[in-house]
């Protein structure tokens, strides 16, 4: 496998204006992201994830610095986003929503069907296939979400907190599909996540961003063995290794984030 | 408790006797001579004046006419409004141009601008459904624009991120986003309509349901007057009932 940079971030910085004046969310940020990897972002809330994510999108324009990302041949889609909040079209049902993607590149029909009917059975939601999201619950919908996003076969999977709203059970249930859709097409995959354990279950990296305004704080090699198995990884010393140096680096920053949070009397 | 069955059953029959009440009232005062009959007539004078009417075809006839130009008139304006309103919500280009416009006429009563419109299109059938078509028009384009401003930002980043050219962004989601709020505006419209029917078939119309109002008026008919209004009420109830199953299979995601 090339391991060039599938996405490279040079000095990338964010300046949103509002109403109180500019917000720096991100600063000079650079990044090198592989072909390939499973990368794993985590940092305190407001620290500008999403915005990061939504620049990889191309839905938002970074204020300054080059973003690079490497274009696959084919036809096949740059990158599909699953997005941090409620985001499946409430007025398609579950399969419509699925197959969204695939409709829009003009898949013919019985394909795309057959093809979201797979994504569909892999969340669970079979027996909801044709039900409209408000029939479902909060963590059903950003199954669907998910199965969108996968369904749509991307260069690039983009994933923002997906996991964040679903209980436990359905959370370890969906990282095993994720980590084993993942391990078969090796998807160049950026994921956003609050779980440090999420992130080492998951991730081939995981990046550690700065409070307010966002920077690269350290990346961390997670150098566990694949193909994983999340209930067998975390009994591991190496894990717990890990998930001290991880911790070590993030509470400060966490903690920073607290007071800027309560300076802005949030 | 309360919503005991018991009380569902009281509900239900209090719906349904308090107009027969209504009625029955309205038939004594009638009786006792309490109020002049000329003027308020009495329910069993209705029913004697509606037998007639309906069994010479008269009243369907009137009713069919002013079906005809409340269906033309509303079609005429929701259409051309459901496509302005969907481009002002989508485009700034064309809301920044158009809405001033709309700001600025939708304030006039429709039936002021009557009389120009009887002068523009002659008193013939065009007059009445542009008439009733500029009225359904106004509430359309409205509420179209507000139901495709008001989707969240969201649906339109992820249709973005799918890629969706410009007539996907309409199909997939502005349309059906705004899709509640255009039956709110077709509703009203509707609303609209069967005053405008009424108001335009005030001047040069040799039939409808409203020229039988103004008819009756002239002949100081009350009886067939009371028999137009009530045809009026059934046409707006059955057209409600139609807009409503139609929402229904349209908008089958629409929340309860
Ligand atoms: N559209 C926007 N306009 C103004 N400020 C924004 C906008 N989007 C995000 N921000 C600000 O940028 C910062 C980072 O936000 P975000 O990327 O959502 O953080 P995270 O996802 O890490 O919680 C926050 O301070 C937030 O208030
Ligand atoms: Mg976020």
């Amino acid at each position: 496998m090339a391991k060039e940079p599938g996405i490279k971030l040079e000095g990338v910085s964010k300046c949103f204006e509002s109403r109180t004046g500019p917000v720096t969310a991100l600063e000079t940020i650079d990044l090198d992201i592989r072909d390939g990897e499973f990368f794993c972002i985590v940092g305190p809330s407001g620290c500008g994830k999403t915005t990061l994510l939504r620049i990889l999108a191309g839905l938002e324009d970074s204020t300054s610095g080059k973003v690079l990302v490497r274009q696959g041949g084919g036809n096949r889609p740059l990158n599909s986003m699953v997005f941090q909040e409620q985001s499946v079209f409430p007025w398609m049902t579950v399969r419509a929503n699925v197959s969204y993607g695939l409709r829009l590149r003009g898949v013919p029909a019985k394909e795309r069907n057959e093809i979201a009917a797979s994504y569909i059975r892999k969340i669970g939601l079979s027996k909801f296939a044709d039900c409209y999201p408000h029939q479902l619950s909060g963590g059903m919908k950003q199954r669907v979400s998910v199965a969108r996003a996968f369904a749509n076969d991307p260069e690039i999977l983009l994933m923002d907190e997906p996991f964040g709203a679903l209980d436990e059970q359905n959370r370890i249930i969906l990282q095993q599909e994720l980590l084993r859709i993942w391990e078969e097409t090796h998807k160049t995959t950026v994921f956003i996540t609050h779980s440090i354990d999420e992130a080492l279950c998951l991730g081939d990296r995981v990046l550690i961003m700065t409070a307010h305004p966002g920077r690269v704080k350290a990346i961390i090699d997670i150098d566990l063995p694949r193909p994983r198995d999340i209930a067998e990884i975390r009994t591991t010393l190496h894990y717990n290794e890990l998930f001290q140096t991880v911790w070590l680096t993030l509470r400060d920053e966490v903690l920073k984030g607290k007071e800027l949070e309560m300076a802005q009397g949030k | 408790m309360a919503k005991s069955p018991h009380n569902t059953l009281l509900f239900r029959t209090l719906s349904v006797l308090s107009p027969l009440t209504l009625l029955l009232v309205w038939e004594l005062l009638a009786r006792i001579h309490a109020i002049d009959t000329r003027l308020f007539s009495s329910p069993s004078l209705i029913v004697q004046a509606f037998a007639p009417l309906a069994l010479s075809g008269e009243l369907i006839l009137n009713t069919l006419v002013s079906v005809q130009r409340v269906v033309l008139g509303f079609v005429a304006g929701a259409a051309p409004g459901i496509v302005l309103g969907m481009s002002m919500g989508l485009s700034p280009f064309v809301r920044s141009a158009v809405e001033p416009m709309i700001a600025a006429t939708y304030p006039i009563p429709k039936l002021a601008i009557m009389p120009l419109i009887l002068l523009v299109f002659g008193l013939g059938e065009t007059s009445k459904v542009f008439t009733i078509a500029i009225g359904v028009f106004y509430l359309v384009v409205i509420n179209t624009m507000a139901g495709v401003l008001n989707i969240d930002k969201i649906y339109l980043d992820v249709a973005k991120n799918f890629g969706a050219s410009r007539k996907d962004f309409y199909l997939t989601v502005a349309f059906p986003g705004a899709l509640p709020l255009i039956f709110a505006g077709l509703k009203l419209g509707m609303g609209m309509a069967l005053i405008l029917i009424v108001a335009a078939e005030m001047s040069a119309a040799k039939a409808g349901v409203g020229w039988m109002i103004w008819r009756a008026y002239d002949m100081f008919d009350i009886e067939r007057m009371f028999v137009a209004l009530i045809v009026l009420s059934v046409l707006g109830y059955i057209f409600s009932l139609l807009l409503d199953a139609v929402e229904r299979w349209v908008v089958p995601w629409k929340q309860q």
